[in-house]
This record gives C-alpha cells, structure tokens and sequence, in this order.
C-alpha cells in the first residue's frame, strides 16, 4: 500500500468516526430551522444552550456526577491498591487460587446482577444516594488486576532496600510501589473518570431525584421520543454533558495515550 | 498457624474481599436460588417453584430472540470492532499526515457517553431527514425508518457499538504496537520480509496478550452495554433489538418480576461462563508471553 492509498483511508475513516461530534456542534449553535439543513453561512446561535440549561437542573447534575466520579476513583484507589499489593508481594498458601475468584468479577459486572443488588443497596438504606450509584464498582477487579501487574514490575532490591531502612508494610507501599505504578495510576484513573461519568444503567435504576441523578441520566429527558424530536435541544443537552470530558480529553490527550504506553496496559 | 505474610495480606485484602463477597459472590449464590423461588408480591413470600422459571424461560419467544440477537451482536460487535481497532492502530502508528488529529478523531467516541451519543445517532437513522436518509434519497432509495425496521434497527445499534468501542480498543493497540522493538522489524525486513509478512509473522504474534485482553473485554461490553437500546429502540419493534441484559430490566423493573428476571440472570451468567472457560482454556495455550 502505498503513502496516498494510506493517509486517504485513514482521513476517510477519522471523518466518519468524528462525524456525529461534528454534527451535534454544527446543529447546537444554529436555529433549528438549520439542524437538518446545512448551509454555510447560517446564522449562529447559543440560545439552545441557554435553553437547555433552563430546562433541566444540569448544575446539580454535574456536581452529583463529579462528587460520583471522585468518591468512585479514590476509593478503587485504595482499596485495589492494598489487594494488589497484598497479591504481588505477599503471597500465601492460596493467594493465586484467591487471585482467580477475584477476577472472576471481570466477567461478572454488576450489570449482570443488578437485580440483586438493588434489593442489597435497598437493604442498606442507601436507595437513591451517591454512594448506592459508587458501591457495587469499588473493589474492581480489573483494577487489582492492573495494580498487580505494576507492583510485580518494582525491582525486589527497591523493596528490599526499604525494609532494610526499618520501613513497615504499608511505608514500603506508599514511599516504593505506588511512585513507580505513577502511569498505571494514570491510565487506570482516566479510563475510570471516562467510565463513571458515562456509566447509565446501573445509576438510572438506583436512583430517582435531582438531588442524586448523574448527568447522564439527567440527559434521558432528553431522548424521550414522544415529546417530539427538537434535534437542537438534544445536541445542546448533548454537548453541555460531555463538555467538561471533552476539553479535559483535549488538554490532556498526549499524556493520556503517553500513560498507557508507560503503563504497559497492553 | 498462618504465616506473617498471610496475615498481611489478609488485613490488605479485607476492604477488598468485603466488596467482592457484597456485590458480586454474594449476589450471584443469591441469583441462583432466587431463580427457583416465585417473585414475592405483597404478604405473599417467595416460593420454590423448582425449574418453573427456566420452563417458562425455554418457551418464552422473547428471551429465545434476545438470545439469538445478543449472539448475532457479540457476533458481529467482538470481531469488527476488534479489527477496525487494529486497523486505526496500525495506520495512526505508520506516518500518516495529521496524525494527532486522526487519533483524536478515533478515540473522541469513547470519551462520549453512549446515553449522550445514541441521541446524536437517533438524528441520523430518522426517517426522510436524518443524515442517512437524505444520502439515501439521492439514489431514490429513501423513505427508511432504520430504527424502526425489524430487518435493520439491530444492524443500525450494532453499527454505533462498533463506531464506540473500536477507538477505545485501539489506544490498547497503540500501546502494544509501540513497544515493539523496531530492531524485531528491521530484521524481518532484512531478511526480505514483506509488509504483509511482517504483519502476520512479527506483529500479530506479538500482539497477542494485547489481543486477548481487548477480547475479554469486547465480550464484555457486547453483553453489558443496552444504554442505546434504553434510548432509542427499548428493545422494539417487535423486539428485534431485544438483548439478554436489556430484557432482563424489564423483567425486573418494568414488570417487578424479580423471580423470572433472576432465572434471566442466569442463563446470562451461564453464557459468560461458558465464554470465559473458553477463553482462558482454549486461548490461552496459544498466547505465548513474553
């Protein structure tokens, strides 16, 4: 294949794949007599914005997806940063047999189960609460999986260094592993955000008022075909809720692919 | 006698294992044995009904087609939008003009929320205006409700899964493609090896892990992700793009029949069994690590 045939097909492709992104801009700042008529020079408007963000209360719905969003990732954090370490450095009597059943939650996400853990969460009190949205995601084991990996990378004479030095369990931790699992951290932490700020089902099901619902489920007003399609109020609904993600996706989007080559997640 | 380090490591593994056993083992022995109890209503309390559930399962026609759809979408879903991945990582990797653009042009569908992007397609499969349709009526081939054909609205869903998953499994492939170290290449090429051959004897071998990884979580997603059919078909017409997952939230929080969603449950945690056994016993031998 030669130079041309390959840059036309990736162009090709790239135009595609960012097509709906394009369209979605093009028909959120345009009147709505413009959302399936596209012409060059039609005027340009934010009122669709201003619509949209009267319509619904998306200033609660993003505090309530950034507070999910932290509250899920620092805790995965730390509670598969200790298991990992527990796995890569202290094996017993079991410990890979235990590694196995732990991984079998890849496979069986809490989607799968969501029936039952509605009725655990119900039990619990916790219906309609952020932390009901956040529990059934905390002891990941793509996470522990993850961690695990790095943590088995660190040279043994670092750790061993360390404990020389008189440093506990948890000193060796914090002050050796976790500094040099840095972009698995990263790369794990960004797949996370994307994750949780997008997750649907799982929230649309737990919860049910304005106080506690994630933007995503606070965008399905939106979709609901038997109000009449208004293309303009759902772009505009659309964008609001991914702009954060997406400015932040462009800031970062070097160290974003940089830290998954680091990370060695392949 | 436990040694220290199983000590450590089970104070370690406590908050773990806490949260594994409440959200996953827990729940799933409990989604067995709910699926031979009836759906407790009111004073009345569930009741062993034995195999009751999976019979009305076997002869229940819409669980048999979301079955075969979800078959039909993993089928289709896993493959394409593995090797679409594959293919963006090989040309983003090659010198390719604008080449940040056309990563960043792959890889924004990921970051989109699928509740979010499913809006933007519903535009273009509408009927007469949307995108597609206008093409479409220039060959004089118009007038198409995609979404709401039996015969297209799963092949209109399977098309924006694979547009979403295939830029977030390329970044995987990326990463692997770049930490091949270009002296393997070079000596491939040395030796007179073609492009095509490179590919196949050097690269792809290579790739494997990375290629399991991305499978296990292709089927993943292809049993996990409904959000689209939640916004734009909810499993019609005539459930055609019913998937098992989807059904199984009907079942359970459009119907309240939380017995026969739990025997749903089921059959879905025995198709995710079976395709994981496969994975690791079948698979595996054939990957070989470095």
């Amino acid at each position: 294949m030669n130079r041309v045939t390959l840059n036309l097909i990736a162009w090709a492709l790239a135009l595609i794949w960012i097509l709906p992104l394009v369209y979605a801009i093009w028909t959120a700042i345009h009147p709505p007599a413009y959302a399936a008529r596209f012409e060059l020079f039609a005027p340009l408007t934010l009122e669709n914005f201003v619509r949209v963000w009267n319509a619904v209360p998306f200033d609660r719905y993003f505090l309530n997806t950034v507070l999910l969003v932290v509250f899920v990732v620092i805790s995965q954090f730390v509670i598969c940063t200790l298991a990992a370490y527990a796995f890569a450095v202290f094996p017993f009597r079991g410990s890979e047999w235990l590694f196995m059943l732990v991984l079998i939650q890849m496979m069986v996400m809490p989607e799968v189960l969501l029936v039952r853990n509605y009725a655990t969460i119900s039990d619990l009190g916790l219906l309609d609460t952020i932390p009901a949205i956040a529990l059934p995601y905390l002891a990941s084991a793509f996470g522990i999986f993850l961690f695990r990996q790095a943590f088995k990378s660190v040279p043994k004479e670092l750790d061993e260094a360390a404990r020389m030095e008189g440093a506990g369990p948890l000193q060796v931790l914090w002050r050796v592993y976790v500094p040099l699992a840095r972009p698995t951290y990263l790369a794990y932490g960004l797949v996370m955000v994307a994750y949780h700020w997008n997750n649907f089902l799982w929230p649309l099901i737990i919860t049910n008022s304005v106080t506690t619902r994630p933007i995503t489920v606070g965008l399905q007003v939106f979709s609901t075909v038997e109000q009449g399609i208004d293309w303009p109020t759902i772009t505009a609904a659309t964008l609001l809720s991914v702009a954060p993600l997406l400015v932040a996706f462009l800031i970062f989007q070097r160290q974003f692919v940089q830290s998954f080559m680091r990370a060695g997640i392949r | 006698m436990i040694s220290r380090n199983a000590r450590i490591a089970w104070l370690l593994l406590a908050p773990a294992a806490v949260l594994l056993v409440a959200f996953t083992f827990y729940p799933t022995v409990a989604t067995l044995i709910d699926s031979f109890h009836s759906t407790p209503r009111g004073r009345r309390p569930a009741e062993w009904v034995g195999a009751g559930h999976f019979q009305t399962m076997v002869a229940d026609p819409i669980f048999r087609q979301a079955f075969v759809n979800n078959l039909i979408y993993a089928g289709v879903i896993i493959p394409a939008s593995m090797g679409l991945a594959l293919a963006m990582a090989l040309l983003v990797n090659a010198r390719i003009g604008g080449r940040a653009f056309v990563r960043l042009a792959f890889f924004t569908p990921t970051i989109l929320p699928m509740i979010a992007v499913a809006n933007i397609w519903m535009f273009f499969y509408a009927p007469d205006y949307g995108l597609i349709d206008q093409i479409l009526g220039l060959f004089g081939m118009g007038g198409n409700n995609l979404l709401g054909m039996p015969g297209t609205a799963l092949w209109a869903l399977i098309v924006i899964t694979v547009w979403k998953l295939a830029g977030f499994f390329m970044i995987f492939y990326l990463a692997a493609l770049q930490q091949i170290p270009p002296s393997l290449l070079e000596a491939a090429a040395l030796e007179g090896a073609s492009p095509a051959q490179r590919l196949r004897r050097v690269i792809l071998p290579l790739l494997m892990p990375t290629t399991l990884f991305i499978l296990i979580n292709a089927v993943i997603e292809a049993f996990r992700l409904v959000d689209h059919v939640i916004a734009l078909t909810r499993g019609g017409p005539n459930n055609s793009t019913q998937l098992l997952l989807h059904y199984i939230y009907q079942v359970a929080f459009s119907y309240w029949d939380t017995g026969y969603a739990a025997a749903l449950s089921v059959a879905l945690l025995a198709v995710l069994a079976l395709i994981a056994l496969v994975q690791f016993g079948v698979l595996d031998k054939r990957i070989h690590y470095r």
